[in-house]
């Protein structure tokens, strides 16, 4: 089977056209009435903040999920797609934010994997395999193990996947959240050239500046619903930020210094070993210091560390060497290199988890008893060993109330809230308890922009208040706003030091693949500005 | 509440009708089982016996209970009952003691042996990360082993008649029951019975010790992530439920026998894991399913007079177990689905309801 059916209908102008597409979920309506028109052989953006509606869109128009309202054109006639595979079938492909790849697999093998009817697997399908590759820009010989290629190649991979499947309209989800910027011009070289060769591709971003630089057009989605399609060239980045956010930005610019010479957390030459047996070290030769007040920003691409840096720092994983030390709230220095998690906890350290649904709430209990996990030792709600039921419901009332929690209840199941307003119950539970130092991972990844700026400006005035924060993000605005400091992770080391306030996303881009230092750096493993 | 009472309700109709056809097929009446089984509940020597049977079952389910809560299968409450039982049976026969003392001392005996027993597979675990189950199933065999080897007249046995069994316990040691007259005696047991499981309800609902063990079963990442170890955790759950599992047999033995020996009855530890399924691990459903599944055990034996096989609750119960899995399953997930429709519906008006939720 190869691409005849877009063939045959070559000459109508439009791709893809999704009109009047509305999809329920319990509780949520994701998408309300939206229309999308794409043309062929163009690159449309589909933008929109987090939970604007764009995933689910996308994966109405994959098939993976079906409209309850609405219908679907592609090519001029009419579809109704029951799974991916009837997508993939009328031309459509979808290369996934999460890689979909089998590691133990070399490439010809992970592309070939599922769609061995097409070309077999023989002399065609090379020839095939090679054919793409040369025009996705895909590097990597055919018989590379899929686990020695970097994240940019791994995304070819993916795109070669759908285009050997005889896509021709290729969804990207956010295809640019896990590449550094040089990745992404050269992401987009391949975009622009395939495009001339008549691909047509949907680009879901909500990065303003990538989708003004590779967009023909850009459709804006704004709580579920179409706002408007606009022309890049026409409309400034400003004016696209309002579409999406509907009213003035929020910012997490930081610019008043509120950095102390106190000392709160001193980490000295931590290290971690992998605990696979080999001697890799997963962290080696951490050093750093955080003030009161101060906001310490971990970069770096994922995968680097960071993960392992705030495990060992609550005392989930056990550091193999170094010291952790933490000046409590009565002013003691307490050597925490040894402590279990709860006696980190109990010290003042505040945690907001990267995943929170795994490691931040009980998912099946009500919103009181979420309250409790992680300060159940600890008044109020504790009581000797015993349980203070009402001192439990009585501060969630508080956290509900003071951090805009919207919840009919306290008894509430905590899996029956939204992402962002989960994330803001986190928020509110670390923060009520007057922490001495917050480990914040990701602290607005997946929320709305609602509960983001709600969540930077609660962390602002704690960190006024006098807190450390160690703010490890994926987010470079949301780094470089916050912070007062940077520090770059680099394969488990602290590799560099940036100033928030003078350095740009690019040059942190390249510090983070490791390609340059960032050059202000005075001290490379120590110190803090301020 | 109809999220706890549904699915036993469900499971309950559906292993009756279940039953009915089997019934239907082998040519009997099922109305007439019915009514012969449902006939029983009101006869004393019956109710009785059903009360006591429920007595044991009902510890064994809560013992099964507490691993339950945080996801630890111990199918080793059989073995850990039999060893329990046989230890404080020859402690409770070597000693001489004032009443009341004699057993509690025997009561605490037994716990202690049952947790001991129960201390080795939670070693494995925590140590070496050997599942409970292989580990208490292999240990449910060595404790048969055990047994009969400690009752063994060369050891710590008497032989009487053809039957070798423990020292008596003296009388000081024994547990009087309520006696009904000619339908028998309750065992003294059945209050410690249920104290034990109110004791459960206030450690699970009103200690700190109770919030570590359920956020422990519910997701051991946020628990780890909260500052609970959940090392520890599974290593005193074991522990706890092995001693729960220690007293399964002394309403038998203090009650009634006065020794432990080669015919006492074994499988107590399995019908307690049925029990508190049945139960949902919550005290009072743990009472309910014990008393139904003494009912349906001690009924039985009165269909054999109308000329029905008595196999025939061993469907019931099967049934009603695997029945009433599934049903828990499906209305908690109706439950949970119905909730998140609530608060939807609750913030509907509130501007921002739709966009707060869409990460879907």
């Amino acid at each position: 089977m190869s691409s005849s059916t877009s063939d045959g209908a070559a000459d109508h102008p439009d791709a893809v056209v999704l009109s009047g597409i509305t999809k329920r979920f319990p509780g949520v309506v994701a998408n309300s009435d939206v229309n999308l028109t794409v043309r062929r052989g163009e690159v449309h953006a589909v933008c929109g903040e987090n939970g604007a509606g764009k995933s689910t869109l996308m994966k109405i128009l994959y098939g993976m999920q079906q409209p309850d309202e609405g219908s679907i054109e592609v090519d001029g006639g009419p579809v109704r797609f029951r799974n991916p595979q009837e997508a993939i079938r009328a031309g459509i492909g979808m290369v996934h934010q999460h890689f979909m790849l089998a590691d133990n697999l070399t490439v010809r093998e992970n592309v070939l994997l599922g769609a061995e009817k097409l070309f077999g697997i023989g002399s065609a399908a090379r020839k095939r395999l090679a054919e793409l590759a040369e025009r996705t820009g895909l590097r990597a010989g055919p018989d590379t193990l899929t686990e020695r290629l970097g994240v940019a190649d791994r995304q070819r991979v993916e795109i070669v996947k759908v285009l050997y499947r005889g896509a021709r309209i290729v969804i990207l989800d956010e295809p640019t959240a896990v590449l550094v910027p040089q990745e992404v011009d050269e992401l987009f070289d391949t975009v622009r050239t395939m495009r001339d060769q008549g691909y047509t591709f949907i680009f879901i971003s909500h990065k303003l500046d990538e989708v003004r630089a590779l967009a023909d057009t850009v459709t804006v989605l704004r709580g579920g619903t179409t706002v408007g399609t606009v022309d890049p060239q026409v409309v400034s980045s400003r004016q696209l930020a309002e579409m999406m956010v509907g009213s003035e930005l929020p910012s997490p610019d930081t610019r008043e210094s509120t950095v102390t010479t106190h000392e709160l957390l001193r980490v000295r030459e931590l290290r971690l070993d992998a605990d696979d047996g080999s001697d890799r070290a997963l962290l080696d030769q951490i050093n750093m210091t955080v003030h009161a007040g101060e906001v310490l920003g971990i970069a770096g691409i994922e995968g680097n560390g960071q993960t392992e840096l705030v495990e060992t720092l609550m005392g989930i994983r056990k550091a193999s060497g170094g010291t952790i030390e933490l000046e409590d709230a009565e002013g003691r220095v307490r050597d925490l290199t040894h402590a279990s998690t709860r006696r980190r906890r109990e010290a003042g350290i505040g945690y907001i988890p990267e995943d929170r649904t795994r490691y931040g709430l009980l998912l099946s209990q009500p919103l009181w008893a979420n309250r409790m996990l992680g300060y159940q030792s600890r008044p109020p709600v504790a009581k000797g060993q015993l349980i203070d039921r009402g001192a439990a419901r009585s501060s969630t009332e508080e956290i509900v109330a003071g951090y805009d929690i919207r919840t009919p209840n306290i008894e509430v199941a905590a899996a029956s809230l939204s992402g962002g307003n989960q994330q803001k119950f986190i928020v509110g539970r670390e923060l009520s308890c007057d922490p001495v130092l917050l480990v914040a991972a990701h602290p607005t990844r997946g929320v709305d922009v609602g509960a983001q700026a709600m969540i930077w400006e609660q962390i602002r005035q704690a960190r006024h208040r006098g807190l450390a924060v160690l703010l490890i993000s994926a987010d470079l605005d949301e780094l470089i706003g916050l912070s007062d400091t940077i520090r770059v992770m680099l394969r488990g080391r602290l590799v560099s030091e940036a100033d928030p306030a003078r350095v740009t996303p690019t040059e942190l881009g390249e510090a983070m693949t490791g390609v340059s230092e960032i050059h202000q750096a005075e001290v490379p493993d120590e110190g803090v500005q301020g | 509440m109809r999220a706890r009472l549904l699915p036993p309700a469900l499971a309950i109709v559906f292993a009756t009708l279940l039953c009915s056809v089997a019934l239907l097929i082998s040519g009997a009446n099922p109305l007439d089982a019915m009514s012969t089984m449902g006939a029983q509940m009101f006869r004393g020597t019956t109710a009785v016996d059903t009360i006591n049977s429920a007595t044991v079952y009902y510890l064994a389910g809560l013992a099964v209970a507490v691993g339950f809560q945080m996801n630890l299968f111990n199918i080793g409450v059989e073995g850990q009952y039999r060893f329990a039982a046989v230890v404080a049976a020859i402690v409770g026969g070597a000693i001489e003691l004032p009443p009341v003392l004699h057993a509690l001392v025997i009561i605490l005996v037994a716990a202690f042996a049952g947790a001991a027993y129960a201390t080795i597979p939670a070693i494995l675990k925590v140590a070496r990360g050997v599942h409970e189950v292989i580990s208490t199933i292999m240990l449910n065999a060595i404790a048969g082993g055990i047994v009969a080897f400690l009752i063994n007249p060369e050891q710590f046995g008497v032989l009487s008649g053809n039957s070798v069994s423990t020292e008596p316990i003296s009388e000081s040691g024994w547990i009087p029951g309520v006696p009904f007259g000619n339908a028998g005696t309750v065992f003294g047991f059945v209050v410690i019975a249920a104290l034990l499981g109110f004791g459960y309800w206030v450690l699970l609902n009103r200690t700190r010790f109770g919030f570590d063990l359920k956020a422990c079963g519910e997701s051991p990442t946020a628990a780890i992530a909260g500052g609970i170890d959940a090392k520890k955790m599974a290593f005193v759950a074991l522990v706890v439920s092995g001693a729960v599992a220690g007293l399964v047999a002394l309403p038998e033995i203090l009650g009634r026998d006065h020794v432990y020996g080669i015919n006492s009855t074994t499988g107590y530890g399995f019908t307690g894991i049925a029990v508190a399924l049945l139960g949902r691990n919550h005290p009072a459903g743990i009472a309910f399913g014990a008393v139904l599944w003494a009912w349906l055990d001690k009924s039985a034996v009165s269909l054999d007079n109308i000329g029905i096989p008595q196999e025939i609750t061993t469907i019931m119960q099967g049934t009603i177990v695997l029945s009433v899995v599934v049903a828990y399953e499906v209305v908690r997930r109706a439950e949970m689905a119905a909730e998140q429709r609530r608060v939807g519906r609750a913030l509907a008006d509130e501007p921002a309801g739709v966009r707060e939720g869409g990460a879907v």
